[in-house]
């Protein structure tokens, strides 16, 4: 016993330092890409004017939340993300379904779908504004048209693949089509749909960006094009960095909620 | 006696895109109250097809089946239980919360279900496992479950398709043993398919043994014990090597 508990500890322990190196090698390459970006910039090795550096950056965001309201930008792109991923969500639990019910409906639609799915989105987003005009409708529609196809999909195809002896569980039950659909597809899928929902929110920002670029007068993507055009990359590279913490957050938020939910579950 | 269910003269024919298959062929017999049916035969006869039918889940293709003296309508289904071969347990749902799906669906959760709920439960060993979820139940537990979830719906007939056939084989005389013993104290008409010879004797009063497809009755054996014993006790009394033997020839002759 005492033998076999030192083993455990040496595990646990191999297990801990493994961990440690680990995250001590992620801070590294942070710390020696921002100190080789900060010295090369200072020295001239490259252009501060075309790459910016860390400190640079620093004063230029604080410059920014004082005279050009950057918080109004990122606010502008989040609820834009936001909106379309609820939207997102709810027409896709709303269109598999229908798919579902009707296996009319879903053979029909099922080339037209695959075609819209495969289709690069961004190609769309032109047509959009003309169509929709240059406003924020138009970006949410943007955001939506990246992730919807691919998410009814594969809502789609995991509610197909529901154990038909389940169904038949329902009907020996005394149960309809909707009683399947409440107690059995939706109930059961939760899992699936959280984790299309994490695909989801990443999707949608990729698709606000896009509908910035091209129609917005506000908003992080905005922020970006004008930066580029009249050459203050400083915002530019601001904008991404601060992308990229979005991104980060808002993955981190609906795990999060995905690890509550088993959490709950296995309770 | 009055039969609760009557089948008489029923065909069944499957169709898939390359054919029609005859899966039943002529099939008739009656069931009274309180019967419980065994119906053997050999793998793809037909007898889950056969439940099928009388569950209302698929409409024979020629004859008629009788609920009560009546023509079967829609509506009678619901008094008719449908126990599957799985326990098909949701694993999102606590036990008693899979127990009280049947009553959801059929919007029957009140005062007096839910205390026969708790009641059932508590005679059959489960109440201490109420809020537990599936997984982490035996499996013979599960079945049993499984069994309670029909039960709460005070079936008048109950249809068992193989119910212990997931089981591994000492699971399964325990659970068939405790089933048959649970419907029988219930009361209940019950008509078991299976496969496994042993367990229609020891559970049945009656045994119909169908041929190869399509489906036809060879013959009909009552079974008789010389006293009151339950399933696990049949076993090992001395008519059930005269029973086996009996229904193991009329196999055999069916080549």
């Amino acid at each position: 016993m005492v033998e076999q508990s030192q083993a455990q500890a040496l595990y646990i322990k191999d297990l801990k330092r493994h961990k440690r190196k680990v995250r001590f090698f992620r801070i590294l390459i942070l710390v020696i890409f921002l100190a080789q970006w900060e010295i090369t910039a200072a020295f001239h090795i490259v252009d501060p004017f075309i790459f910016s550096s860390p400190s640079r950056l620093i004063h230029c965001c604080y410059d920014m939340l004082l005279h050009n309201s950057l918080l109004y930008h990122i606010g502008i792109t989040l609820f834009e993300t936001l909106v379309s991923f609820f939207l997102v969500t709810l027409f896709t639990i709303l269109i598999a379904t229908i798919l579902w019910l009707s296996k009319g409906i879903s053979e029909t639609l099922d080339p037209y779908l695959v075609v819209l799915n495969s289709l690069p989105k961004s190609a769309l987003a032109p047509l959009l504004i003309v169509w929709l005009g240059g406003n924020y409708k138009t970006i949410i529609v943007t955001g939506m048209s990246v992730a919807i196809f691919g998410s009814i999909l594969s809502l789609y195809t995991t509610f197909l693949t529901m154990d038909a002896d389940k169904l038949l569980l329902i009907r020996t039950l005394g149960g309809t089509k909707k009683d399947v659909l409440f107690k059995i597809l939706i109930p059961g899928n939760i899992p699936v749909i959280l984790s299309i929902m994490k695909v989801n929110i990443g999707l949608c920002l990729v698709g606000v960006i896009i509908g910035e670029f091209i129609a917005a007068k506000k908003g992080l993507g905005y922020l970006i094009i004008y930066g580029s055009q009249v050459f203050k990359l400083d915002w530019v590279i601001l904008s991404i960095l601060i992308l990229c913490i979005i991104a980060m957050t808002l993955y981190q938020l609906t795990s999060s909620i995905e690890n509550k939910y088993v959490k709950m579950r296995n309770h | 006696m009055q039969s609760i269910l009557e089948l008489s003269n029923i065909d069944y024919y499957y169709h898939t895109v390359s054919g029609e298959t005859k899966a039943l062929s002529n099939i008739s017999f009656s069931v009274t109250p309180g019967e419980f049916v065994a119906i053997v035969g050999p793998s793809g006869c037909g007898k889950s097809t056969l439940l099928s039918l009388i569950a209302g889940l698929l409409t024979p293709s020629n004859g008629e089946i009788s609920y009560h003296e009546h023509p079967i309508a829609p509506e009678d289904t619901r008094q008719i239980g449908y126990m599957l071969q799985k326990d098909h347990l949701l694993e999102w749902r606590t036990i008693k919360k899979n127990v009280l799906l049947g009553l959801e669906i059929q919007k029957k959760l009140t005062v007096d279900t839910l205390s026969y709920v708790e009641q059932l439960l508590d005679t059959y060993g489960l109440s201490s496992f109420a809020d537990k979820h599936p997984s982490e139940l035996s499996g013979g537990m599960r079945q049993r479950a499984a069994l309670i979830r029909t039960l709460v719906l005070k079936p008048d007939l109950l249809l068992l398709d193989e119910p212990f056939s997931a089981l591994d084989y000492q699971t399964r005389l325990n659970v068939s043993n405790d089933i048959g013993n649970i419907i029988r104290k219930e009361h209940k008409t019950a008509i078991l398919v299976t496969h496994d010879l042993s367990e229609a004797i020891s559970m049945g009063d009656r045994i119909i043994v169908l041929s190869s497809r399509p489906g036809r009755i060879r013959r009909i054996i009552p079974i008789q014990f010389s006293q009151e014993l339950t399933p696990m006790e049949k076993r090992n009394a001395s008519e059930f090597k005269h029973y086996f033997n009996m229904i193991w020839k009329e196999f055999e002759r069916n080549g």
